[in-house]
Order: C-alpha cells, then sequence, then structure tokens
C-alpha cells in the first residue's frame, strides 16, 4: 500500500467550547446570580460581579442557507465580537453588554426576517424533523408545517403572552427523530394504510426472517406470493408504524391517499410543578394539505386559544387539563372525542378512568 | 443560475408571512447551487404529489468511521440528477452551541464548495447538519473539516452525539458544569461514537437543573439532570420586592408546589425542604428571591425513547445524587458496565430502555452492581408475580437453594 501524504485525522472530537466563549461569559462562567425579562426576546443576566449581559434571542428556520449564517455572522461580528450562539429550539442568541444595541440589533434583525422573541410564556421555535425535504420515512412535511404553524401563532413568539410556556414540536413519522412525544402540542407524521409489498423485490432486497421480526405485532410472516418468496401482512393487525420498512425498502408505508397528520397535546419534559408527562392524543388524524396545511394551523390555534382563555397563570396545556378533565377539554375545544382515543396497545388499561372522580 | 430556479408555485406560498421561510432559505442556496435548485423542483413535486422522493439510506462514509454521515438518495434520479446523491453530513457541535463566526464562516465555505450550501442548526440530537452532498464528497469534507478543528457526530448504532443546556456559562440555575462533562464524555467516548458497536443508538443528555431545557428525560438514554440536597437559598428581602411589584405568592406560587412544603404569612417564605421535590417551580418564579441550594450535582435517569419499537419511555432514576468531578470515572465506568451487559444480551435496534423491561430493573441493576433502592420507582409494585430466585427444601434448612 503507498505511504499516505498525510496523515489522516481522525477522533478529534468537537472543538473545545471555552474558545468559543464571549469574554463576558467567559469572565462570569459559574457566577451569574439571577435574571431578568427586558422585553419579549430579550434577557438580562446578572452576575455576582454585577455584570450584565443582554442576550437577544431571533427565531430561525431549522433548515437554513450559508448564504443565511453568513449574514448573521456579520450581525454577529457588528454586535456581538464575533461571538454568538444557537439554542437547541433552532433559535440564534447575540449576547453583549452594552444595552443601546439591543434595538439596533432588533432592526437588523428584522431586515433579514428574523423576529425576535420566544422567551417566558411564549411559543418559541418548533423543534422538527426532514420531512419529504429528506427523509424516505415521511407522513407529512416538516417544514411546510412549521412555517404554516408558526406564521399562524408568531404574536405568542413576539410576546409573552401566555399562562406559560408552550413548546411545539413535529415529527414526520413515527420514529419521531427528536422525540416529540413530551411537548405541549406534538404533530405528527402517520401513516395508514398497511405496507405495500414489492413481492418481485423483497427477497433481493430484504433478509425475510428479519421483516418478519421487525414486527412489534407479529403482523408479518414469511409466504409465496405468485410463486416468489416473500412475506405477507395480516392488515387488521397493523398499527402502521413502518418498522418493516425501516429494515425493508420493499415495505412501503407512504401513502398519498392515506398519509398525514395526527396532534397530540399535554406533554412537558421540566419538572418544574407537575412531574415531566407524554402528550396525549387530541386529533387522530388531519389531511395532508400543502402547501400551508390549513387544518393543522387552524386546530393548533383553537387549542391554544381556548387554553390562554382558561388557564391559571403558570399551567402548561397539559396541567390545565389535568386540573380540568379530559372531558371538558374535548368540549370546549369542539374536538370530537371517538373510538380512536382509547388506547388499545400494552397496558392500555393504564389510562382508562379508574375511579369515579368526574366533573359533571 | 439564478434564473434557472424551477417554478415553485406551491413553495412560493411558504415564502409569505412572518417567520422565517425555509423556501427563501433553499431559493438562497439555490444561487450558488445546481443540488438545491434540484432540491426545489423535487420538493415542489413532493408538494403536488403529496409523499415524499427519498429512497433508503445505503452505507456510505468516511474511511475507518461507520458513523457520521446518512446515505440519502432521490428516487428520481433521471430528472433530479443533481440530487440523485444527497447525503447528510453529521458534524459534532462545540458543546452549548456556541460559535466565534470564523468558526462558522469556515464551515460554510467547505459546505458551499463542496455540498448544497444547506445546513440545519441544529438536528435533533444536537449536531450540525451538513445536508446534501455526493459519495465523492465525502472524504474531502471530512479532511476539511478536521482541518479546521472539526469531526463528525455520530449515527447509527453507536454513542450518538452528546449535547446538553448551556449550564454555568449563562444560567445560574446550573448545579453541575453541564458543557464541561458534555465535551469530556464526548472526548472520552471518541470511539463508541464513530464506530458502531451497540445494538442501537445511545444518547447522552446534560440538563443543569430539573427544567431540563435539552429534554433528557424525553430523549436520551443516559439523561443527567442537575439538582441538589440542601436548602433552597432564600432571600427574603427579594421576596418582598416581588409581592410588592404585584406577585401573588399564594396563588402563583404556593398553590403550583408539588411538595406543599410552603408557607408565606405575607413577610417570611418558609419552605420545608425536607418534602422539597427539587421542582424548580419556586425558583423559575422569582429568579431573583429563590436559588438552588448551594451542595449541588446531578440525578442521572436512564432509558427514555420515542415509541419505536415497544413503545415510548420517560428516563428513570439509576442513581439519586451524583456529584460529577472531572475526569468522571465513575460514571464512566458504569457506563462501560452497561455496554458490556447490552452489548452481549441487547437484541438488535433494542434501546437500553427496552433492554432494561425485558431483563428486569432488578436484574439489570443486579449485573451493572447497583443497588436497588426505593428512589428508582415511583412505589413498589402491586403485582404479586414475584420472580423469587430462592427456596427452601426439606433437608436443607440452613440455606437457601438457588432456583438456578
Ligand atoms: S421522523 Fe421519521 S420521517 Fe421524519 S426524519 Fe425522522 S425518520 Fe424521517
Ligand atoms: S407497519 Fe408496523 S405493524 Fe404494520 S406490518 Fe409493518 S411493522 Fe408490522
Ligand atoms: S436546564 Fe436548568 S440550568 Fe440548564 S439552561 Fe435550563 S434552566 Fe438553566
Ligand atoms: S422547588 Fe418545587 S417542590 Fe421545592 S419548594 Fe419550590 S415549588 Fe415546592
Amino acid at each position: 500500500m503507498p505511504e499516505p501524504t498525510r496523515k489522516r485525522v481522525t477522533d478529534i472530537g468537537p472543538p473545545h467550547y471555552e474558545q468559543f466563549l464571549p469574554p463576558a461569559i467567559k469572565e462570569n462562567y459559574g457566577k451569574w446570580l439571577y435574571h431578568e425579562f427586558v422585553k419579549p426576546g430579550v434577557l438580562m443576566h446578572v452576575s455576582e460581579s454585577g455584570a450584565k449581559l443582554f442576550t437577544v434571542r431571533a427565531g430561525g428556520s431549522r433548515l437554513m442557507s450559508i448564504q443565511k449564517i453568513r449574514m448573521i455572522c456579520d450581525l454577529a461580528d457588528k454586535y456581538c465580537g464575533g461571538y454568538l450562539r444557537f439554542t437547541s429550539r433552532h433559535n440564534i442568541e447575540f449576547m453583549f453588554t452594552d444595552p443601546t444595541q439591543i434595538d439596533p440589533l432588533i432592526a437588523d434583525l428584522a431586515k433579514i426576517g428574523h423576529p425576535v422573541g420566544g422567551t417566558g410564556r411564549s411559543i418559541t421555535s418548533i423543534v422538527h424533523t426532514q420531512g419529504w425535504v429528506h427523509c424516505h420515512s415521511a407522513a407529512t412535511d416538516a417544514s411546510g408545517i412549521v412555517k404554516s404553524v408558526m406564521d399562524g401563532v408568531i404574536e405568542h413568539f413576539t410576546h409573552s403572552d401566555l399562562p406559560a410556556k408552550c413548546r411545539i414540536a413535529l415529527a414526520c413519522c413515527l420514529n419521531m427523530c427528536g422525540a416529540v412525544h413530551c411537548s405541549d402540542i406534538a404533530i405528527l407524521g402517520i401513516h395508514r394504510r398497511p405496507p405495500k409489498i414489492d413481492h418481485a423485490n423483497l427477497k433481493k432486497t430484504c433478509e425475510i426472517p428479519n421483516v418478519s421480526a421487525s414486527c412489534p405485532t407479529a403482523a408479518i410472516r414469511p409466504g409465496t406470493v405468485d410463486g416468489m418468496p416473500s412475506v405477507v401482512v395480516e392488515e387488521d393487525r397493523c398499527m402502521f408504524c413502518a418498522n418493516c420498512y425501516t429494515v425493508c425498502p420493499s415495505m412501503k408505508l407512504n401513502d398519498p391517499l392515506n398519509d398525514g397528520v395526527s396532534i397530540w397535546v399535554g406533554g412537558k419534559v421540566s419538572n418544574a410543578r407537575h412531574e415531566p408527562m407524554f402528550s396525549k392524543l387530541a386529533i387522530p388524524y388531519l389531511p395532508n394539505n400543502p402547501p400551508r396545511w390549513p387544518e393543522v394551523t387552524d386546530a393548533i390555534i383553537n387549542i391554544i386559544n381556548v387554553w390562554k382563555g382558561h388557564a391559571r397563570k403558570n399551567e402548561r396545556l397539559g396541567e390545565w387539563i389535568e386540573r380540568i378533565g379530559w372531558p371538558r377539554f374535548f368540549q370546549m375545544t369542539g374536538i370530537q372525542f371517538e373510538k380512536l382515543h382509547i388506547d388499545d396497545f400494552k397496558h392500555a388499561g393504564l389510562t382508562f378512568k379508574r375511579s369515579a372522580h368526574l366533573m359533571f | 443560475m439564478a434564473d434557472k430556479l424551477p417554478p415553485t408555485p406551491k413553495l412560493d406560498e411558504l415564502e409569505k408571512g412572518p417567520w422565517p421561510s425555509f423556501v427563501s432559505e433553499i431559493k438562497m442556496a439555490a444561487k450558488s447551487s445546481l443540488a438545491s435548485q434540484d432540491l426545489l423542483g423535487l420538493l415542489e413535486r413532493s408538494y403536488n404529489e403529496k409523499i415524499g422522493h427519498w429512497k433508503h439510506g445505503g452505507i456510505v462514509g468516511v474511511l475507518g468511521y461507520g458513523g457520521g454521515v446518512i446515505g440519502r438518495y432521490c428516487d428520481l434520479p433521471a430528472e433530479f440528477p443533481n440530487v440523485s446523491h444527497f447525503h447528510t453530513v453529521r458534524v459534532n457541535q462545540p458543546a452549548g452551541w456556541y460559535y466565534k463566526t470564523d468558526a462558522l464562516r469556515k464551515i460554510c465555505d467547505i459546505w458551499e464548495k463542496r455540498g448544497s450550501g444547506l445546513t440545519n442548526m441544529h438536528g435533533s440530537t444536537g449536531d450540525i447538519i451538513l445536508l446534501g452532498t455526493r459519495t465523492d464528497e465525502l472524504e474531502p469534507i471530512f479532511a476539511e473539516l478536521t482541518a479546521i478543528g472539526f469531526d463528525l457526530g455520530g449515527s447509527g448504532s453507536d454513542v450518538r452525539t452528546p449535547s446538553c443546556c448551556l449550564g454555568k456559562s449563562r444560567c445560574e440555575w446550573a448545579c453541575y458544569d453541564t458543557m464541561a462533562l458534555t465535551h469530556d464524555l464526548t472526548q472520552s467516548f471518541q470511539d463508541e461514537l464513530h464506530r458502531p458497536a451497540f445494538p442501537y443508538k445511545f444518547k447522552f443528555k446534560m440538563s443543569g437543573c430539573p427544567n431540563d431545557c435539552v429534554a433528557s428525560v424525553a430523549r436520551a438514554d443516559i439523561s443527567i439532570i442537575g439538582t441538589w440536597r440542601d436548602n433552597i437559598r432564600v432571600n427574603q428581602d427579594a421576596v418582598l420586592e416581588y409581592t410588592k411589584n404585584g406577585l401573588n405568592i399564594q396563588k402563583e406560587v404556593i398553590a403550583f408546589c408539588p411538595g406543599k412544603c410552603m408557607e408565606w404569612d405575607g413577610k417570611q417564605l418558609d419552605i420545608d425542604n425536607s418534602t422539597c421535590r427539587r421542582c424548580m417551580h419556586c425558583i423559575n418564579v422569582m429568579p431573583k428571591a429563590l436559588r438552588p441550594g448551594k451542595d449541588t450535582g446531578a440525578t442521572v435517569l436512564i432509558g427514555s425513547k420515542a415509541p419505536i419499537i415497544e413503545g415510548a419511555l420517560l428516563s428513570s432514576v439509576l442513581i439519586p445524587f451524583w456529584k460529577p468531578v472531572a475526569p468522571y470515572t465513575d460514571l464512566k465506568d458504569l457506563m462501560g458496565r452497561i455496554w458490556e451487559i447490552w452489548c452481549e444480551e441487547g437484541k438488535n435496534r433494542e434501546r437500553i430502555g427496552e433492554f432494561i423491561q425485558r431483563m428486569g430493573m432488578g436484574n439489570f441493576l443486579e449485573t451493572i452492581g447497583v443497588e436497588p433502592i426505593p428512589e428508582m420507582v415511583a412505589h413498589p409494585r402491586e403485582n404479586p408475580y414475584v420472580f423469587y430466585e430462592e427456596y427452601l427444601v426439606e433437608d436443607d434448612e440452613e440455606e437457601g437453594q438457588d432456583k438456578n
């Protein structure tokens, strides 16, 4: 083998974060005393030393071009000495010590189309997955719904006007890259038709035992179809999880006629007040209606408005529902309760109402 | 190239409205990228047909690594040749997602030359996502990334890129140094991160306090959540100040306290710390008056995951209180023991949480050498089907007989 000309560098890991910390952060690392909301999207952190740090939080789309990143870098150079950070929810944060810079920065951000907000009792950017932009599994698009929903609820991003914070997340299939299942509102792409099996190619592309083993409900068994070794699916056992499709491309679940979106509510991850909770099914199916998914946007705005109108201050959506009860949630939101709302998978009984504690 | 953008009447609708538009982002990238041009056309087609046009990823990557690149191919390569390959490169983010602009610009330059010019800042796991390139660009991208000090993140059945909240860098509530721990674990587990050898993925997420800003309890196989053991620090003057400024302590704080451990007589706030659940609510509402205690550390929880395959799980307590002290040898040793049994007995695509459910938490704890303690359960078992492990036989009253 020829000698490599340059030693190949591997396993260096990420750069050390310290070189990227703004000086004011480095100096006050671990010394922060408290913070205040200056106005929506603007935080002030105060250190034991008395130093003050201002943070301006701008909403971002998760899908970003290098051209936009460069514009954002220009602003960070202009206002923040070349430092910036991103949040876990695709927001961009600019930090500096001079409060007179806040408004000029916000004006410059507006020029490149980025609103400021997402702090306090607000809706912040929606975390989401790839959708039709990049994934084979997607039952819906991600970026398009997110954009439409955020356009519809933007007043709650730019104002801190809700009972509590509201975390919205979207996953375009049950794989839930990014795990949306503990969100105040989760938008979930769903398939509703059993796999369409490509019998001619299945044997070539997949291991038949693996395909049958992949099914959590044992709906798949080996079988011969048209003289070809393949698999057969017992359709009424299928719960459309797409596990089989993940292990075998010849088990296609995607189907434009039946794919769509379900809406889940009342989850949270924070320990504040109530323990972390899973989101629960509110709406079993809404159609894929690109480009703006009006049914999905309307449903979400409705839920937010009802919650906003009735919850006590500090009550997250799920905490409010727990206080008023699910029957009243369905009644107040006008969402129809139906058979599909009742769990029928493992441990379903734990979700039944097992007492006479009812409100009338 | 700009004048060659395909017509996209559906997508154009998504350039309207106040929220930043991903369509505008793709169009911006399309000015200098044929791949982004084709992506626009392909996506418009998906919007018309209500179906995606991507195939399963094939195995692509860089030499010596088993993860870090997600292979992606379009199912209409003849019509959209510039996205026939559209692989994703995961780049391990610096802890806390802080950057200097010169570092970001260098990444942009590499991606302008060798990819679509589209990114996700950031992906769900935390990596910088470089979205869309060709197989033959992967090695050059990797070489250029390492030359500017960046490396690939995890994908597949390996340690996924650990991520954390910004912790002590800007949050007064951080009970341990999340960024230091995250960076250390990432560096220590480079081999596990780059060379998949597990039954399935394994995620670490570090949150500095029980507010859990990175959702570790729902999304990480190991969730490390900051907490404290001593008393909440109270500044009574500042409490009074809040009430003077209109805070209704009874309604907004005490009524929500899950420990029912607070009392307010109009002058003095009393907290019975022995039944405080470290939930953070009162501190969140009065950040100037209340602070976590001084004896800080973290709760280590294990096993959360999304529904696939056997149903969603939240993480559950493994170590109620852990003092994170660099180089964190105790935690790393424990990880070694966990991975050993999981690699040996875990099924393909079985997350650690599902594995624990299958083998039983009690058995799992025994194998990894951790004592069972009541903090690990919400309550003891309700069901009487107990797998007792020993029984006495008539002629051997002295000792128990192991039924195995
Ligand atoms: S949630 Fe499903 S469809 Fe969406 S990116 Fe993840 S695997 Fe793909
Ligand atoms: S989609 Fe899920 S339930 Fe249906 S056949 Fe495939 S693996 Fe089984
Ligand atoms: S998890 Fe706690 S310490 Fe970390 S950023 Fe959130 S509030 Fe601060
Ligand atoms: S942290 Fe939570 S449980 Fe403890 S006193 Fe405050 S509100 Fe009550």
